[in-house]
């Protein structure tokens, strides 16, 4: 069996002015963790354009319920009850089937479920934090939970970050591999936050917030949010650069 | 004015912050019952897999010399004939019980990682010619803004790696060690320093 031909192409070169330094230093971990030399380029091989397939058989039906996924039976976590959907697409505006998604994020009230999280916020007992889905043949996901609260953190003695849920996203090729945030629609806290702000381009942190979508709102049950996610795209290879006997 | 390409920008990466664990590996870090396992953790081959089996280990340094103990990291290789389990892979099928991908945290105590592993087999450059046996890395951890791309090539491969395509073309050759793993028995050690004099070569691929 022959694999479709588009995904034999090398992705097209990543924009590292859109996407943020590794140094910056209002962001303080990034100091001592950020590299100091040039990366060094290279050209796709098969070990970068080639990637590992996650099919939906590993999914379990609570997988991108993050509402009941961890919850006692009959019981629902606190909070503000959304629906998040969007598409995966790559930069030619293909969608992109088959991406598995993983998300997480903290509680209604800004706390994770994590042994290094010292904020003093409640857990929710009812509330894992974490979910995943792969997208379908048109690149489409969806998944519900609670809308997560913002928190402080330790970088400068009083920044809070903005709602968010993570992302990590796998596409096709292992060089597609990405790991992001989504932010909501009209939350302040978004053009004060230093690790949003590792992002110089007004456009590329726009483009990471989810508008409210009423549209695919759920009347008496959730919100919607759509958060599209943009991999990179791959170049048609309209003339093969063959060697001459190859 | 000029027709517009209609190309869409890839959307930007945010760090992976202090608590990845709790999305790519909520086992590991406590949270029990949503997911059976961790993705990508236990060895990368079942019994049934061809080639030589190894044990990938090493620690993350930042630049003050100090291991992060909260990093994540993800390989990618071929398998031991230098397929790839992927629909990408065009050039034949790669073993059935070598899924080429893994994933593993830095322990919360040391810093340590560890894969096992199988030594991979040699995979064409662009242009036909042999890439010396080697494994891509992927590292994210709070205060990386973009994942970090690597490779590791293996010490025991001198000879594939003075032919090697990519690195034959490091102009500071000083720094072509940081991308040797160095093999001893069946343990290669393989340490990242993400700063410094001994600063690891990342890829822009």
């Amino acid at each position: 069996m022959k694999a479709d031909p588009a995904e034999h192409g090398a992705f097209f070169q990543r924009d590292r002015e859109w996407q943020p330094d590794a140094y910056t230093p209002w962001y303080k971990t990034s100091v001592l963790r950020s590299p100091q030399k040039a990366l060094l380029s290279l050209n796709n091989t098969l070990s970068e354009i080639s990637g590992p397939v996650f099919g939906h058989n590993i999914l379990n039906e609570l997988d991108n319920d993050l509402i009941l996924n961890f919850a006692k039976p009959g019981e629902m976590p606190i909070g503000e009850r959304i629906i998040v959907h969007g598409r995966v697409l790559d930069e030619a505006g293909r969608p992109v089937p088959g991406a598995l998604l993983e998300f997480w994020q903290a509680n209604a009230g800004g706390r994770y479920r994590h042994k290094k999280e010292t904020y003093l916020a409640p857990l929710d007992p009812n509330f894992g934090g974490c979910g995943r889905t792969v997208t379908d043949a048109d690149g489409r996901y969806v998944f519900r939970t609670i809308k997560p609260g913002p928190y402080p953190w330790p970088n400068g003695v009083n920044d809070w970050r903005p709602a968010h849920i993570h992302f990590s996203i796998f596409g096709h090729g292992f060089a597609q591999r990405l790991i992001t945030q989504m932010y909501f629609e009209g939350d302040p806290l978004i053009w004060k936050c230093p690790i949003v702000r590792t992002i110089s381009d007004e456009a590329a942190i726009r483009q990471l917030i989810a508008p409210l979508d009423m549209a695919n709102t759920i009347p008496m049950d959730a919100r919607a949010y759509k958060f599209d996610i943009v991999l990179r795209g791959r170049r048609s290879t309209l003339f093969e650069n063959r060697l001459e006997g190859n | 004015m000029v027709q517009d390409l209609g190309l869409l920008k890839e959307s930007a990466s945010q760090t992976a912050g202090p608590y990845v664990h709790i999305g790519l590996t909520p086992n590991f870090s406590d949270i029990r019952g949503v997911y059976e396992t961790d993705l990508g953790s236990g060895p990368l081959y079942n019994d049934g897999a061809k080639g030589e089996r190894i044990t990938i280990t090493g620690r993350v340094f930042d630049g003050a010399g100090m291991p992060l103990r909260d990093a994540l990291l993800e390989i990618w290789q071929a398998d031991a004939d230098g397929l790839y389990n992927s629909p990408s892979e065009h050039r034949g099928k790669a073993d059935p019980n070598f899924a080429g991908w893994g994933r593993c945290p830095t322990n919360m105590d040391d810093g340590t990682f560890i894969f096992e592993t199988i030594k991979p087999g040699k995979v064409p450059f662009i242009d036909g010619r042999p890439m010396a046996p080697h494994v891509t890395f992927w590292i994210v951890a709070r205060g990386i803004n973009i994942g970090l791309h690597t490779r590791m090539y293996f010490s025991d491969e001198e000879a594939a790696n003075g032919a090697d395509p990519i690195l034959t073309r490091i102009e500071h050759k000083v720094r072509v060690p940081t991308l040797i793993g160095i093999r001893n028995g069946d343990i290669v050690t393989f340490n990242i320093h993400l700063q410094g004099e001994r600063e690891t070569i990342f890829f822009d691929s």
